[in-house]
Parts: structure tokens; sequence; C-alpha cells
């Protein structure tokens, strides 16, 4: 320490030489170069290449897996009855193309009134790919960044906590009509089904509000702000930590499930356990002790 | 048959030719032979039995005093302690009683299966009307009565008897009163505003708000799909507290859609939205259910509770379910700074029938709406056709 003193020591004797200014400008001018040249992300003609590079990849996997239902440039295609074969994909974003194709939604295996989730088909980075080729088509929402979304990005508990309960009064507002008050899913028309979220990847939380995929409202940063979203995720998070207080929760579906489980369970226990005393005797065919018999 | 049998009296008397035929046709088989039980027959395994039946009960003693200890041991509710992922207080007060029933009841059945006498017995049906005697007696005696209270006698003292007891039903006539006002007198007295069955607290110009959040919309921020939980500005400003306040934010719930223009079928739904953006009410027209299970696609709302369906692109109309009227929508406009506002109050009540409501056809709803607020409704940008 007291060597470091005596070098600054000896640099500071010569700070106001006249050639001092012009030597620290120097360094401070070629230590900033080197440092943005060393750090600053690549180019702009490098990433415009590489996200040339990347569309066409994704047009190649899109031609290949999408086009037969969404056309060979994402149109969608119209059968000759006037109904709709595969929607048009101009507009709809990167981010919707990493809902569908990160939850396996897409490609369909069969259309019917309830699209599958299923494993993925693609990796990351063909989805990626898949997704740049669709952005490309129309101005969309763009795949959000993990702070955007992920409820362990908070600053503090303090702000998880006060994101917890607006996130649970928008959620109960917006989302319960659906998907019930734990999250849990429901029906919908006709055959369909608003899925369980209690398995879903925050990332494909935000995707869905922002995109509205299938027959799901759209909840756009207009309508449910940014941050509001990912207070609704912080809430559907918390949910999973929270103990059954209750006793068993019989898939959170409310009264359908518990009177099942009441009447079939709970009384049919019983009843067996009725006709099991009535069906077995406890006599023998041992006689009293000085009986005639 | 065992010599320890009572005898029991097969028949009574009432119909001995009756019992005759019956006995010549079917023969009294008489009973089975007796099984004895082992702890009839074992004196250890009547001993065992005992200790058995004394045990469950002891067993039952001990669940109903966990009972107890885990009710006050045990910190209950939300934060409380948890077992297995469970609530420890629900789960051991359930367990304890549950076990506590099913210990006495094994101590019961075993009690009475192993050690309460076992002999059969046989008892004849008897006819169920007394005998002419008995009835003959109860008819004096009646009579008697009637004569020796005079009854008959003193017809004025029965009157006023009657009477009195008649004019009891009136005091509880009386405090149906206290069932609350009539629709009629609210609406009247207006204790606060949108009171009464025919409104809600929605007006001309009063901006459309998201639930929770409070903040007003504009046109611009909803995209083709979006599905906005609105209220009006009303209940976010702080004008209304406490009951008034609740009734007020549930009447007047609403539901925000913006759909491609093109896609409303209906001229009123169009005169009444803004760019695509429609307002319907969020109380069912059936049993007043909250509603907003909307399928983008098809424009249809769902009501969960028993499935009646309304198409929002064409004046909320009745497409399946048991809801009787249509879903009434909000008029919308934009005021001069741009925000989505009501053109007036709901044209016609929201929520669920009632004895004096009318229904409409939706084009005379209109004809009424245009007389009374077309006109101010053009400064905020109203016009028929569309905006």
């Amino acid at each position: 320490m007291r060597l470091l003193n005596r070098s600054v020591g000896r640099l500071s004797r010569h700070r106001r030489r006249p050639l001092a200014g012009a030597a620290v400008l120097l360094v401070a001018l070629l230590s900033t170069g080197g440092a943005y040249a060393a750090l600053a992300p690549a180019s702009q003609a490098e990433q415009e290449k590489d996200n040339a590079a990347l569309v066409a990849e994704g047009k190649e996997l899109f031609m290949i897996n999408c086009s037969t239902c969404h056309g060979s440039n994402g149109e969608g295609i119209t059968t000759q009855n006037g109904k709709l074969y595969g929607p048009s994909l101009i507009g709809v974003g990167a981010a919707s193309v990493d809902f569908q194709v990160g939850t396996g939604r897409m490609p369909m295996a069969q259309p019917g009134a309830q699209v599958e989730v299923k494993d993925p088909s693609f990796n990351q980075d063909e989805i990626d790919a898949l997704a740049a080729y669709v952005a490309s088509l129309g101005p969309g929402p763009a795949v959000p960044e993990p702070e955007q979304y992920d409820p362990d990005t908070f600053e503090s508990e303090e702000e998880r906590e006060a994101a917890v309960a607006l996130g649970g009064q928008i959620f109960l507002t917006n989302c319960t009509a659906c998907h019930n008050f734990t999250g849990a899913g429901g029906a919908m028309p006709r055959g369909g089904e608003a899925p369980s979220i209690l398995n879903t990847d925050p990332k494909h939380i935000y995707q869905a509000m922002l995109t509205g995929p299938q027959s799901m409202d759209t909840f756009s940063d207009g309508n449910i702000s940014p941050e509001e979203k990912k207070a609704v995720i912080a809430y559907v998070e918390s949910m999973k930590e929270q103990p059954d207080y209750g006793g068993f929760n019989n898939g959170s579906l409310g009264p359908v499930t518990e009177g099942i489980v009441a009447w079939v369970v709970g009384l049919g226990v019983l009843v067996a356990f009725a006709f099991w005393i009535a069906a077995h005797t406890t006599r023998t065919n041992q006689t009293k002790k000085g009986s005639a018999k | 048959m065992s010599s320890d049998l009572s005898e029991i009296e097969k028949h009574d008397d009432s119909h001995p030719e009756l019992n005759a035929h019956t006995d010549a046709l079917l023969p009294d088989p008489g009973m089975h032979e007796h099984h004895w039980r082992p702890t009839d027959v074992d004196p250890k395994a009547e001993k065992r039995a005992e200790r058995q039946v004394s045990a469950f009960f002891g067993l039952s003693a001990i669940c109903s005093v966990l009972f107890v200890v885990a009710y006050f041991a045990i910190e209950p509710g939300y934060d409380g302690d948890v077992w297995l992922g469970f609530g420890a207080s629900n789960l051991a007060l359930g367990a304890s009683l549950g076990f506590a029933l099913l210990f006495l009841g094994i101590g019961v059945i075993q009690w009475a299966r192993k050690l309460v006498v076992d002999i059969e017995h046989s008892e004849d049906r008897h006819p169920a009307a007394s005998s002419p005697a008995t009835r003959e007696a109860a008819l004096t005696e009646l009579k008697a009565a009637l004569h020796e209270s005079g009854m008959a006698r003193r017809p004025f003292i029965r009157n006023a008897m009657i009477g009195s007891a008649a004019l009891l039903g009136l005091p509880a006539i009386v405090m149906l009163r206290d069932l609350g006002e009539t629709n009629a007198q609210i609406t009247e007295a207006q204790p606060y505003p949108g009171a009464g069955l025919e409104h809600t607290v929605w007006d001309a110009g009063v901006r459309v708000v998201r639930d929770v959040v409070g903040t007003p919309i504009r046109p611009g921020d909803l995209e083709i799909g979006d599905l906005v939980n609105a209220e009006p500005a009303t209940i976010f400003d702080g004008s209304l507290h406490g009951a008034p306040l609740q009734i007020a934010k549930s009447k007047a719930a609403t539901i925000l859609l913006r759909m491609d223009p093109n896609d409303i079928d209906n001229d009123v739904t169009r005169n009444w939205s803004v760019n695509g953006i429609v307002a319907y009410s969020k109380i069912c027209t059936h049993v007043g259910c909250p509603i907003s299970l909307n399928e983008r696609t098809t424009h249809h709302l769902l009501c969960p509770c028993h499935q009646s369906t309304f198409d929002l692109a064409d004046h909320g109309k009745v497409i399946f379910g048991p809801a009787g009227r249509h879903l009434p929508q909000l008029p919308l406009g934009v005021d001069a700074d741009g925000f989505l506002v009501a053109l007036s109050d709901y044209p016609e009540p929201v929520g669920v029938s009632y004895w004096e409501r009318n229904t409409y056809d939706i084009d005379e709803i209109f004809d009424d709406w245009s007389k009374d607020h077309a006109a101010d409704a053009e400064q905020y940008g109203y016009k028929e056709g569309g905006q």
C-alpha cells in the first residue's frame, strides 16, 4: 500500500508539466476506445447478417412444418367453403410463435375443439429461428426478456409481495372466469377448455396474455400493462407455494369434485362397510356345554 | 328348537277366519335351528370380546381428548402450522374427530354382535286400527268435552277466540315492511347515484376505466381481441363509500371488447361502438352471475353458471341457454381528451328480470335512446352508423 502511495505521489509530482494533459487525454481515449471495441455488441451490419441467417433458417423450417396450414408466406389458408384452415401469421409476432411452438401446441397434431399441449417438436434454437421468420412477416409482439416476466427478478421481497397483492386482484378480475380462481382451468363451450396454468412457464403465461392464443382474449400492454402482467405472474407463482390449508383440494375444481368424493367415496365406503358387517355372521357350529345338541 | 325361546303369540284374534285360511295354505315352518356364537359357548372368547369393545371405546375417548388438545395447540388459518402440505389444524381436528366417531361406532357394533343376547324372536303384525270399543270410547269422550266446554252453547266466545287468533297473522304481515324499501321508493329518493333497479352509476361523459387499477382507456390502447373488465370512473374517484359503493360497483360492472369492426353485424351495436370497441353489462340476464368467459374468435360470451351464451357482435343476443333477454349494451364515445366515455347510462336495466320489467326489441330501445340522448352524445363523437 505504501509502495502504491509512493508511485502515485511520484506521478502526482509531474501533473503540472506541459505534456501531462496531452498524455492523460491519450490514455483516456485509448482506454475508452479499447473498452468499447471489446465490450460493445456486434456491429449493426453483423447483427443484420445474423438476423438474416436466422430468418432464412426459420423460413426453411416454416416451409417444411407450418406452410401446409398457414400458407407458404404465412398468409393463412381458407378452404373453398370459407372455413379457416390455418390463420394468417402476418403480425402475430415472435412472442406468439415462441408460445405456440414452445408449449408444443404447434405444429398441431389434428384440428379440433382444443389444441393439445404436447412436448415441443423443436429445440429453442429452431423456435428462435421460426419466431424470427414470422416476426419478419409483419410487426408484432417480441419475445419478452426475463426481467419482464420472471418473479425472481424483483429487486426486493417487499416489491414482490406488493406485486403479488396487485396481481391477485387483477387475476381475480380478469383470469378466474375461465382459468378458475386457483388457476386450475375449466370447461369452455363446444368441447374446449381453458387449460390449467399451474405448470405453465412464466414466460409462456406472459406471452399468452400478450398474444391471446386460440380462443383466449388478448391482454395487450394497453389493456394490462407489462408491470401488471409481471404482478399477475408473481401471484400465479405464489399460489403454487400455498399449502392446502383446507385439506385435500380435489383438483381445485369446486363443488363437482367435492360432491363426487363425498357421495361416491364417502358414502360408498359406508355402504360397503355396512354390507361387510351384515354379510359376516358371528355364529359358529360349536354347541353350548350341557345343551342337548 | 331351544327351550329357552319365549313362547310368542302367533296371531291376534281379530280375523280368525283369515288366519285359518292362510295357515292351511302355508303351514308355519317355525324357527331355524339356533346356532351359538363363540362368545356364547366359550367364556374366554366372551372375556376377549369384552376387552376388545372396551378398547375401542377407550381409543375413541383418546381421540376426543386429542381433538381438544389439537384445537388449542395447533395454529389454524392462513400462515398457520402446515403438515405434509396441508393445514395442520384442519387435518388434526378432522382426523381426531373422525376417528373418535369411528371407534365409538366399531365398539357399539362389536358389542351388539358379540355380547348382546342373540336369540330369535318373531312378532306378528297387528291391524293398524284400534278396536271398535276403543274408537267408540274416544268419540264419546270428545263429545262430552265439546259439551262441557260450551263451545256449541256460547258461539260468541267461540267466534271471538277464532277472530283473535286470526288477527295474530297481522303482526307477521306488517313486519314484512322491514324487508326494505320498494324499488319505486329507492328510485324516487335516489339516496346515491344510480340507485334502483332501472339505473346504474354510468352517465353521459363518465370515463370507462380498467377495474382494479382505475386508469382511463384510449381506443388506441386496445388491440383487436382485447377484453377489458371495466368500471365507471365514478367508482374510483372517492365519491362513494360503503354499501352504496359496493352496490354501484356490482351493478355497473362492464366488459369492453375490441373486435374487427367488420365483424359487428347489428346496426345498433355498431352505432354504440367506437372503432370496433363494444361495451356490455357484465351481469348475466338470467340470474345475475358476473360473466367474462369470452371466446375471442367467435365473440361469444358464456355464463359459467348455466351456460347462457350471448353474441357480442349482435347486440348481446342470447344464442344458447336459459337467459331470457339480451345483454344490455353501453353506448360508447370519446371525450375531448381522447378517453373512452359512456354516452349515457345503460339504455335498459341491467341484471336479472323483475316484476315490472318489460322486454323491448333492440330497435325500440335504440329509438327511445336516440330521442333522449343522441343530441347530447354528439359532443363525444357519436354519429349514427358508427364512429
